[in-house]
């Protein structure tokens, strides 16, 4: 059992890390992006462009959200 | 592959390989310099082996099960994850609302974790120093075989993204045998910086390209300008975290803190 738990502590810190709302926010940006390529008619230069602004977009938001004053 | 990538390539697992391989010789000379540099030796052997093994087994399914575009989404996105946790700790570092990385003081704490350890044998080894290096070496391994198989996979040229790492552990281990002691001198904080916008940009760059299975030909996604557009990420990104870190910087004053070396970053 600690074997079990210390290889999924591993992978978790492995691939979330410190902070997961940096790869959920890259998650849902990719699964926004995986959507509109399966609906067809998207522009490829456009569509790459715009998901990397919004890649930028969700991580300054992660930030943000980290260092929100908080109430005591 | 141009020489710009190649370069780029190379540079970037040479950083990523010195980073992790700092942080492992720390917690290896604090095992070897206080309790059994045998057993330490016998646990770093072990992690390469078992490094060695993953490498081998991660490269092969990667490479082999997994179309192109498939390949780029999932190390793309998985890079971009890693690039974007060690950009958000160099921008939180240079903000001054993070501490900086501090070789001597985590070589200190490991040194009396390992000073106050009971001593167990199994296998006629001192088996805390044992654990602890072969832990130690295998987890920051991980991350560098990782980076090698994926930048190496995915800008198709895995022998430079192998010597890049094997140049960085060679150096790192010349300067540990001349100094003995933790590399405190390396700069580690503005390493992690650099590389974490290296594997922030080629994160995006691969992870939106691979997008491409998605579509009705399985094909990758195109960038406008192709390959060229990374130079214009990498600029993109940098210019997106000193914004941050100027935005988010404590004020002094109201923090109380002692102000913060600008240069680290």
């Amino acid at each position: 059992m600690a074997f079990l738990k210390g290889f999924v502590d591993f992978w978790y810190d492995f691939l979330i890390g410190d902070d997961w709302k940096i790869a959920a926010g890259v998650t849902a940006v990719l699964a926004v992006g995986a959507a509109i390529v399966v609906a067809g008619g998207y522009n490829s230069h456009l569509l790459t462009a715009l998901l990397a602004v919004a890649i930028a977009a969700t991580f300054t938001l992660t930030l943000l959200i980290d260092v929100r004053p908080r109430k005591e | 592959m141009g020489s710009s990538a190649v370069w780029s390539l190379g540079i970037a697992t040479f950083a990523a390989a010195v980073v992790e391989m700092v942080e492992a010789l720390t917690i290896v000379l604090a095992m070897g310099m206080t309790r059994s540099w045998r057993s330490t030796l016998w646990g770093v052997a072990a992690a390469l082996v078992a490094l060695t093994a993953f490498t081998g087994v991660a490269g092969y399914a990667l490479a082999t099960w997994l179309p192109r575009a498939a390949l780029q989404l999932v190390i793309g996105g998985l890079l971009l994850v890693f690039g974007l946790q060690w950009l958000r700790k160099a921008i939180l570092r240079s903000a001054g609302r993070k501490s900086m990385h501090d070789e001597a003081a985590i070589f200190a704490e490991q040194e009396a974790e390992a000073r106050s350890a009971s001593a167990q044998v199994r296998l006629g080894l001192d088996w805390f120093s044992f654990v602890v290096s072969f832990k130690g070496v295998f987890l920051e391994g991980v991350e560098v075989v990782f980076i090698v198989i994926t930048f190496g996979l995915n800008a198709g040229d895995v022998p430079v993204a192998i010597a890049g790492a094997v140049a960085a552990v060679v150096v790192v281990l010349a300067l540990a045998v001349v100094i003995r002691r933790p590399l405190t001198q390396v700069p580690e904080n503005t390493l992690k910086y650099g590389v974490g916008l290296l594997l922030t940009t080629f994160g995006t760059f691969w992870a939106v390209e691979g997008l491409g299975i998605f579509s009705h030909s399985g094909d990758s996604l195109t960038w406008v300008g192709g390959d060229l557009v990374i130079l214009a990420l990498l600029g993109g990104w940098f210019v997106l975290s000193r914004v941050l870190v100027a935005t988010l910087r404590v004020p002094t004053a109201a923090s109380g803190a002692a102000p913060l070396e600008t240069s680290e970053v």
